[in-house]
């Protein structure tokens, strides 16, 4: 498994000329990697299953487990299956270079949004991750020592 | 294809609504109060003012206190009903309309919510919310459902013909996915995963979309105080994607994500030297213009990315 930092790099980076199908299968490794990171980071081991055909899938539900917040990647990672599945199972599309365009930047969003999550806990997490926040009030409360009354 | 949902109930409650334009539709984002007015007006939809409304506590408040949060959302909600004496809310913020959505859950799902908000409503004098009194929906619903594809075909004028458009949705117009439960699967709301109310009424108004992967992305909004580089980053990325995809403009329906995508548009090209050429623009405005309203009337020259030239060369103004 690459570091965070690695798998920033490599996205920043010209891409090996190869073909299109094995330069898809590296965005999905990306994507893999990152939410392992994710997880180890957690001290939790990452799965080796899949869900609907894709580890990405399966990693991705593994890490929203009691991270409610990390449900905002989930689409990020179904794009990533989509456009594997298009790049692979239409080698001879017109559209191959603008797939792969895409592909490369829905991965680098994911490394992207992993990435600062991973660096800054509990900061941005004003979308979706209230319930995360709700479920620690009382602790955050005790913290801050706010009262309701 | 496009999926045309036509019912007659909605257009009847969605056409006089309560309107909370919150805090940032008068501040960053008044274009976006402007435009949402102006086709109100064009298409005979009345707002009437939330009377005496208060921030709906989506950003700091939350994160000293949730409980206030959800107090601060509901006091909006029962100004609407017991105030405005109206039962629909329409939030064109995805922050707002978000968070209204969640004290409406966290009020019927949860009895300490239920209890803090009596308290503080007792204490504050006025009535307390209660779940279930007010619908609140987006400026996205009640166009498309409380107008309608085919009638708003009828008002379209010179259109945006020729225009490719990313349509933008941003983070939380679809979560957190539990605070939506008319957008479940089959339950005749928009979609969870791929969202396309905005898709649908930019069709209709002759706009060509383009397949955007990152319509539902983070655009960093919420780390510009703490980390503006990376919402650079991220927005950056948004960007260059829509325009991988073909779009000469972004479409946006939130305030947060259309100031980050324009500021950081800016930055991105002083700090990382990175320049994009793709215009953003509230999805009103657009419906504004292709409805023959003037860039003035919705706002056009308020947005800090100057999409008016583009305009003019594509004959929408």
């Amino acid at each position: 498994m690459r570091s965070v930092a690695e798998l920033e790099a490599y996205m920043d980076s010209q891409k090996p000329d190869t073909s299109p199908a094995k330069l898809a299968a590296d965005y999905l490794l990306v994507g893999e990697e990152m939410l392992e990171n994710w997880l180890v980071a957690q001290e939790r081991v990452p799965t080796d299953d899949k869900k609907e055909g894709f580890r990405i899938l399966a990693l991705h539900r593994q890490g929203c487990k009691g991270e409610p917040s990390f449900n905002a990647c989930r689409e990020t990672c179904r794009e990533l299956a989509y456009y594997y599945n298009l790049i692979t199972m239409e080698p001879g599309s017109d559209e191959m270079s603008s797939r792969l365009a895409m592909m490369d930047m829905v991965a680098k969003h994911l490394v992207l949004f992993i990435g600062n999550k991973m660096m800054d806990d509990q900061v941005g997490e004003f979308c979706c991750s209230a319930k995360v926040n709700r479920l620690s009030s009382e602790k955050l409360q005790e913290q801050v020592g706010v009262n309701n009354g | 294809m496009t999926v045309i949902i036509d019912k007659p109930d909605l257009k009847k409650k969605y056409k006089k609504v309560a309107y909370y334009p919150g805090c940032a539709l008068e501040g960053s984002a008044i274009p976006y109060d402007k435009s949402t007015r102006a086709i109100g007006k064009e298409l005979g939809l009345e707002l009437v003012d939330v009377k005496d409304w208060n921030c709906c506590g989506a950003m700091e408040v939350k994160n000293l206190d949730p409980e206030v949060e959800t107090y601060l959302s509901s006091r909006v909600l029962s100004n609407a009903k017991n105030l405005n004496k109206m039962d629909v809310v329409m939030a064109p913020c995805n922050g707002c309309y978000k968070n209204l959505k969640q004290a409406e859950h966290e009020l019927g799902h949860r009895e300490k919510s239920k209890q803090v908000v009596d308290k503080i409503s007792k204490k504050a004098g006025h009535e307390t919310y209660e779940v279930g009194d007010v619908e609140t929906i987006h400026a996205l619903d009640w166009i498309k459902m409380g107008y309608g594809e085919d009638e708003l075909r009828k008002k379209i004028k010179g259109g945006l013909k020729g225009l490719k458009i990313a349509n933008y949705y941003g983070c939380m117009y679809t979560r957190p996915r539990n605070i939506f439960p008319e957008k479940a699967p089959g339950a005749g709301g928009d979609d969870l995963i791929k969202p396309h109310y905005m898709d649908d009424l930019l069709a209709v108004a002759g706009a060509e979309n383009v397949d955007f992967a990152l319509k539902t992305a983070c655009c960093g909004g919420a780390h510009t105080l703490s980390d503006r580089d990376m919402s650079t980053k991220l927005v950056l990325n948004i960007l260059e994607a829509a325009e991988a995809a073909g779009a000469e403009v972004i479409a946006t329906e939130c305030p947060t994500c259309h100031s980050g995508l324009e500021m950081h548009q800016i930055r991105a090209l002083k700090r990382l030297s990175k320049k994009t050429n793709v215009k953003v623009i509230y999805f009103t405005q657009l419906l504004g213009m292709a409805m023959g309203l003037s860039a003035r009337k919705v706002g056009l020259n308020g947005n800090i990315s100057d999409s008016r030239g583009l305009m003019k060369e594509k004959g929408i103004i």
